[in-house]
Order: C-alpha cells, then sequence, then structure tokens
C-alpha cells in the first residue's frame, strides 16, 4: 500500500477576520531553518508576500475593529482571549511543527516552546480586568472634585513581531496590545512567518472579532515603512526591526514622528537592536507602552 | 440696577527686585554665558524693558549637562530617597515664604493677571513641589515596575504661559525620581526660573542638581541633540513636539510631550446655563487663553445654542481686561507681539472663511500686547478657528444635536488634550467621557488642576502623563531597562 500524498496548506494573509492572497500576487519561498543534517534548505512553503496595499488593507480592518473591541467589557475580552489559548493548546501538533520547522528546534524544545507561547496568551489574557485597577484610581486632588484616571488603548498598533522567536515572541507582543483592546497589524518573521498564520488560524477559530489582530507576512523592509508612516496608526512596536534585513529602526522612529505615533523601541543599547528573550517572565511593560491615561474631573456638591 | 465702577487697585511691585541683567545657572552659580546674544524680556503689559537675559550657547548646554551628570553621579543619584525628599520639601517651603514675590514676577514677565499668579499659579507650584518630596522615598511603592532607579540627566524645555508651574510640573518629579536637570525657560518668560535658581541656592540643594540656562530654540535645540541627555519633556506646541521626536529617533533618549490642543467645551441643553457659561469664560478666557487644555472649540446643543451664545456675549462684556497688576483684572496682556501676530492672523482668517465674528468692545490699553476676548459663530468644523489651536482668548462655537454627534465632533482633530461635558445627567457624563479621546475630561468643570492628577494628552497632543503617580513613570527605568 502506497503512502498516502498529504493535504498541504496554503499559508495566506490574515486581514479584517479573513484569509487573503497578497493583492499583490506575490509569494516568497519559506525554507525550513538549516539544522546541521542537511546541505540544502527544505523547502516549507510558499508564503504570501504582502505590498504597500495590503499593509493599508490591514490597517483600515484594524481601525474598523478597534471601537467594537475597547468597547467590549474587559471579562469579555478576557474570556475571548483566553479562549485563543484553548484552541492553540488543540492545534498543538500543528504549531509545535511548524515551530520546530521555522527555528530548527528539536521536538522537546518546540513542545517547550509552544507551551510556554499558551501560557504567555493565558497570562496576558488574565489582565484584561485586571490592569486598570493596577494602573489607574482615584486622584486625592485639593478641592471638592471627585477625579479618577483609567487606562484606554491607544488605538490602532503597528507591530514588527520578532524575526528569530517564531511563536513565543509573536504572543508575546501581540497578546499585551489586543487585552487592553487596542487592534494591531502584525509584520510576522520574514523567515519564519508560519507560526503567525497558525496563530491567525487560532485567533479565526475563536471568538476574536475580525480586524483585532491582522497578519501580513512578507520583507519587512519593504513594509514596514508603511506602517511607519501611516497616519492612521497610532502606536508602533519595533521589537522585530532587530535582525530584519535592511531594516534601521531609527528611520521608523523618524516616520514615527510625523503623526507623535507611540514608540516602542527594540531591545538593546545605543542603535544596535537585539530581539528580547522572550523566555524571561514579563512584566507589564508591552502593556502599557500602548495605553492613555484619561483623567476625568467632576464636582461634588449637594 | 446701580453699576459700580471698579477702583483701581494695584498690587505693590516693590517686592520685587528685578536685576538689570543675569547670567546663566550652572553648577549651583550663576555665570556668564560664553558669547551668545543677550537678549531682553519684556513685561507684555507695557513693553517696558525688565531685564537683560543670556543666551546659552551649545558650549554653556554642554557645561550644563556636565555639571548635571557630575551632581547625578557624585550625589544626587546616590542620595536616600529620605534626604531628596527633604531638599524638595524645603523649596516647597521657600516657594510658600516667596510666594508673592514670585506672583508679582511672573506676572510682570508674562502679562497674566495678578490674581491668576497669586491664586492659581504660584500655590499650584508649592503643591507640586510639596507632594513629589513625599514621593521621593516611596518610589517602590508606586507601582512602576520592579526596582525603580532614575534615568540620569533629564533635559526639560518649557513654554511661557505659565512659567514657573511648568517648572515645578517637570523639576519637581525629575528630582524626586533621582535624576538631575538641565531646564530652558520660554525666552519670553525665564525671570521666575531664575528666580527659582535662587531658591536652589537658598534650599542648598546640591550644586549641579538643577541647571537653568536660558534662551531660544537654538538653546533648546542643542539640549535635545545632546549626547549627556537620558531623558526630554518638553512642553510647547506640537511642531516642535514633532522636532524632538524626530531628533532624537533612533537613539535611547526618552521623551514626554505635551503639546497642543483643540479642546471640545461640549454644552448640552439640560445644563445650568449660567454655570455652563461661567465654565466656557474659564476654559477660554483663563490665562488669555494662552492654555494648551483651552476649552477653545465650544459645541453646543443647537436647541441652546442661541440662549448660551447670548449669555456668553453678555458675561464678555463684564470681563475687565487691562493692567494684569490691578487685583480686579481677569483679563491679562497677550505675552509677546508674536503671540499677538499669530492671533490676529488666525481670526483674521477665521473672518475671511465667513465665520461671523464678535468682540467685546472693550477699551484696550495704548502700549502692551492685548487681545479682545473674542467669539466665533457659524463656524464649520473646516475652519481653521476650528482646527488650528489660535492660543489666545479667542472661541469658535459650532452646535451638534446628538450626543453622538457631539463626539465625532470633539474627535474630529488631530489633538487630544482636553474635554469639557456640561449636561446634568449623570450616565450621559460617563459615557460622553468614555467616547472622547482626550487625555483629561473636565466635567461640569473646566481648566482644573493638581499635582495628584495625571495630565496629558492623546494623538497629537503627545505623549506620557506628568503628574499623580503616572507622572513618575518617565523619570524611572524599572526591571532590566538599561
Amino acid at each position: 500500500m502506497s503512502a498516502r500524498v498529504d493535504v498541504r496548506k496554503t499559508y495566506k494573509l490574515y486581514i479584517g477576520g479573513k484569509f487573503p492572497r497578497s493583492e499583490s500576487g506575490r509569494s516568497y519561498e519559506v525554507l525550513a531553518a538549516p539544522t546541521g543534517r542537511r546541505a540544502t534548505p527544505r523547502f516549507l512553503a510558499n508564503a504570501a508576500m504582502g505590498s504597500r496595499k495590503d499593509a493599508r488593507d490591514a490597517v483600515v480592518a484594524a481601525r474598523k475593529a478597534q471601537p467594537g473591541w475597547a468597547g467590549a467589557t474587559a471579562y469579555n475580552r478576557g474570556q475571548v482571549l483566553y479562549r485563543v489559548a484553548e484552541v492553540m493548546e488543540g492545534r498543538r501538533a500543528q504549531l509545535v511543527q511548524d515551530v520546530r520547522d521555522s527555528e530548527g528546534l528539536t521536538p522537546a524544545r518546540a513542545e517547550a516552546v509552544v507551551s510556554a507561547a499558551i501560557d504567555r496568551w493565558v497570562w496576558y489574557a488574565g489582565w484584561a480586568d485586571k490592569y486598570a485597577q493596577v494602573l489607574g484610581g482615584l486622584n486625592p486632588v485639593a478641592g471638592p472634585y471627585f477625579d479618577i484616571s483609567a487606562p484606554e488603548p491607544t488605538g490602532v498598533v503597528a507591530v514588527l513581531a520578532p524575526q528569530a522567536s517564531s511563536l513565543l515572541g509573536l504572543v508575546s507582543v501581540v497578546a499585551p496590545v489586543v487585552v487592553s483592546g487596542n487592534t494591531c497589524v502584525v509584520l510576522a518573521s520574514e523567515d519564519r512567518p508560519l507560526p503567525a498564520i497558525d496563530l491567525a488560524e487560532c485567533l479565526a477559530t475563536s471568538d476574536v472579532p475580525g480586524g483585532v489582530v491582522n497578519v501580513v507576512t512578507g520583507r519587512t523592509a519593504e513594509v514596514a515603512p508603511w506602517l511607519a508612516s501611516h497616519r492612521d496608526v497610532n502606536a508602533i512596536d519595533l521589537t522585530g526591526a532587530a535582525d530584519a534585513a535592511g531594516v534601521e529602526w531609527g528611520d521608523l522612529e523618524l516616520a514615527a514622528a510625523e503623526n507623535l505615533k507611540r514608540v516602542l523601541r527594540p531591545g538593546g543599547s545605543g542603535p544596535e537592536a537585539v530581539e528580547p528573550d522572550f523566555d524571561a517572565v514579563p512584566d507589564l511593560s508591552r502593556l502599557t507602552a500602548f495605553l492613555e491615561t484619561k483623567t476625568v474631573w467632576h464636582p461634588k456638591g449637594r | 440696577m446701580p453699576t459700580f465702577e471698579y477702583a483701581p487697585a494695584p498690587e505693590s511691585r516693590a517686592v520685587v527686585d528685578i536685576a538689570s541683567s543675569h547670567g546663566l545657572f550652572i553648577g549651583g552659580e550663576f555665570v556668564e554665558a560664553t558669547g551668545g546674544k543677550p537678549f531682553k524680556t519684556l513685561n507684555p503689559a507695557t513693553e517696558e524693558v525688565l531685564s537683560e537675559v543670556s543666551e546659552a550657547t551649545a558650549d554653556d548646554v554642554d557645561a550644563a549637562v556636565r555639571a548635571a551628570r557630575s551632581a547625578y553621579t557624585r550625589v544626587w543619584s546616590r542620595m536616600s530617597g529620605a534626604d531628596r525628599g527633604k531638599y524638595l520639601y524645603r523649596i516647597a517651603r521657600i516657594i510658600q515664604e516667596r510666594a508673592r514675590e514670585l506672583a508679582v514676577l511672573e506676572t510682570l514677565d508674562n502679562g497674566k493677571p495678578i490674581k491668576e499668579s497669586r491664586d492659581v499659579d504660584i500655590p499650584l507650584v508649592a503643591a507640586h513641589f510639596f507632594y513629589h518630596a513625599g514621593w521621593a522615598d516611596k518610589l517602590s511603592y508606586a507601582a512602576l515596575g520592579e526596582n525603580p532607579r532614575p534615568v540620569g540627566v533629564v533635559g526639560q524645555v518649557i513654554p511661557w504661559n505659565f512659567p514657573l508651574l511648568m517648572l515645578a510640573w517637570k523639576v519637581a518629579p525629575a528630582l524626586a525620581c533621582g535624576n538631575t536637570v538641565v531646564l530652558k525657560p520660554a525666552e519670553t518668560t525665564p525671570l521666575t526660573a531664575l528666580l527659582f535658581a535662587e531658591i536652589c541656592q537658598q534650599a542648598e540643594l546640591p550644586a549641579g542638581v538643577v541647571n537653568i540656562v536660558t534662551g531660544a530654540g537654538a538653546t533648546g535645540q542643542a539640549i535635545v541633540d545632546h549626547p549627556g541627555i537620558d531623558k526630554l519633556a518638553f512642553t510647547g506646541s506640537t511642531g516642535v513636539g514633532k522636532m524632538i521626536a524626530r531628533s532624537i529617533s533612533g537613539t535611547r533618549k526618552k521623551a514626554t510631550l505635551e503639546l497642543g490642543g483643540k479642546g471640545a467645551n461640549i454644552i448640552f441643553d439640560d445644563a445650568p446655563v449660567d454655570q455652563a457659561v461661567e465654565g466656557i469664560v474659564n476654559g477660554i478666557f483663563f490665562n488669555q487663553g494662552h492654555v494648551c487644555c483651552a476649552g477653545s472649540r465650544i459645541l453646543v446643543q443647537e436647541n441652546v445654542a442661541d440662549e448660551v451664545v447670548r449669555r456668553l456675549k453678555r458675561r464678555l462684556t463684564t470681563l475687565r481686561i487691562g493692567d494684569p497688576m490691578d487685583k480686579n483684572t481677569d483679563v491679562g496682556a497677550i505675552n509677546s507681539r508674536a503671540q499677538l501676530q499669530r492671533i490676529e492672523e488666525l481670526t483674521a482668517a477665521g473672518s475671511q472663511e465667513g465665520a461671523e465674528r464678535w468682540d467685546s468692545g472693550c477699551e484696550l490699553p495704548s502700549t502692551g500686547y492685548w487681545f479682545r476676548p473674542t467669539v466665533f459663530t457659524d463656524v464649520s468644523q473646516s475652519h481653521r478657528v476650528a482646527q488650528e489651536e489660535i492660543f489666545g482668548p479667542v472661541v469658535s462655537v459650532l452646535t451638534f444635536r446628538t450626543p453622538g454627534e457631539a463626539v465625532a465632533k470633539a474627535n474630529n482633530t488631530p489633538y487630544g488634550l482636553s474635554a469639557g461635558i456640561w449636561t446634568e445627567k449623570g450616565s450621559r457624563i460617563l459615557w460622553m467621557a468614555d467616547q472622547l479621546r482626550a487625555g483629561v475630561v473636565w466635567a461640569n468643570t473646566f481648566n482644573k488642576f493638581d499635582p495628584t492628577s495625571p495630565f496629558g494628552g492623546y494623538k497629537e497632543s503627545g505623549y506620557g502623563r506628568e503628574g499623580g503617580r503616572h507622572g513618575l513613570e518617565a523619570y524611572v527605568k524599572t526591571g532590566s531597562d538599561q
């Protein structure tokens, strides 16, 4: 009996809850990370090579989804995001395979990375209805006023996903952005985009509304400048500028100044950009980077 | 009903003694500048020269940054929080003791009414130092992250509308968190910052912890560009804020920017009209409208628009415009000729674009820079007077029918600093407050400030917060921050 011919997946973009090909019609070869045993890199898939227009479409989808997502109750957002972790657990085998191929990991290490990614998603999901109490509160002003400060989402955030850590890193940058009610356009790891599309499939099959997370695969150097200069993007996370071919994060920050985007700079010191160690226990800094504080005053009186 | 004339009630200026020239305050001493062109600072109400002030060159800025770095490494970052706090308490007390002197000097140099500098600016300055003094030894309780520690040397550039208050907003949290500062006051209002330098000396603040360099844009740019600066704090125009954001792109300098605004003050038909009118007046005519969070756009519900505008105009005819040193004055002088020209240009554009212009018709003094309280009606959203920050005593009136329309119009601006809501309906206040994209929302009040209350903008009104626990975040690094 001959071996079954498997049905392979087409890896596409994820925009507005749908999986379109790039409007440019382009794709690029995604290769497995070299593991030392093979002389020539193994072909994994043809990924969509996203264009400027794809990025702009993704911003439109993110903007459209933002008020509804921010307007959902924190409890609801927390449950919806927790559901994503459930779906990730259900798709563990696929995630492990793609992380293993993409990052050149041993099976055991790939399992551990996927576990950490799911756990991190759960950790951030749990913050949905807690961070506002930790970060906001009553201000004891010197007068007869009720005065309260509370965090709110910044809006639409462009995220350059880490180049090396294709799933754990990706989760570590996306979850803190969306948990507070932001929506985002994620530029996936250029050479390791497959786990990002897997995550998109998890999002699409959970209850996350379309447009809350949009994933564009392709060349970081080509697409990132359009996101950095986009006037309807409120903030940009430059984490994935580290080790992205042909990308100077300072240029992206310069473009972002045009509408005073909130910029999360890449790790490292000086001009050098270094991808953070995503195995480290996170703190709230990635969440707070994409929050605004609103202060509301009202007089007290009889 | 008989009307009573106000007799003049001038505040005495004998309490201040203004030196004819001022050096720079670097390393705890007043020093000569190294070759910049000295400039004059005027009383904008009289155009009288108050003093000559030094222009700090890039070399002077460098000396100031080195003094700040030395004070940071050797003294201030090593000092216990409790001791840092005690210096700030001393400063707060000296400000209270010298409050009248500071108020008079502020009014002379800025043109704002003495009742505002005396009752608002200077008390808030003292309160800011007092408040932050207490934080200095409690930073680990402030939920800022693990192991909060100072950022280093902070460059601070402040505007002319609340000269000493903006200094306090910048210096107090920076020092409380263990940073040292190089601060540049605005070129038209440097005098209270220089008097603050003397207060630092009286408090025996260690030399170099606070350095004050005077000058205009070039001096500010030298601070922004100096490689020894770890963090920048700027309050001023959105244009300059963007220049700063560009200047520091690709560096590791942190920044907080508190920029322009075009705040909407929204009046619903159930609001008590007289209170709302007082709120409008306070929102845009306080401090001659030289307020970044001013309520410069009135959005009034259509069915009460005529009534509100009629009562507003009647109220404006009772405002007293003139000598800022008179204790009865409500609206003082425009801070500079340049600002007056900008207000004149934008209001001319308002008339040209077809908005209906009205002013109170009051008499203005013959010298100095003045502008009558002005109201534009028949304003559409695309008019320049509805879009651009005028930074003067000029308000534009637009109308709306539904709360949703009010929100859409209020948010239809690149800015996002402040907003006001006037209605008796509590649930509507809370709904509106949620919808408005603005850092500060005043409901049934306006233009209230407090050291415990975070202040700052959304969108192109800048980023970062000043005041309260939140304001400390910009002045510390935590966890693994380098």
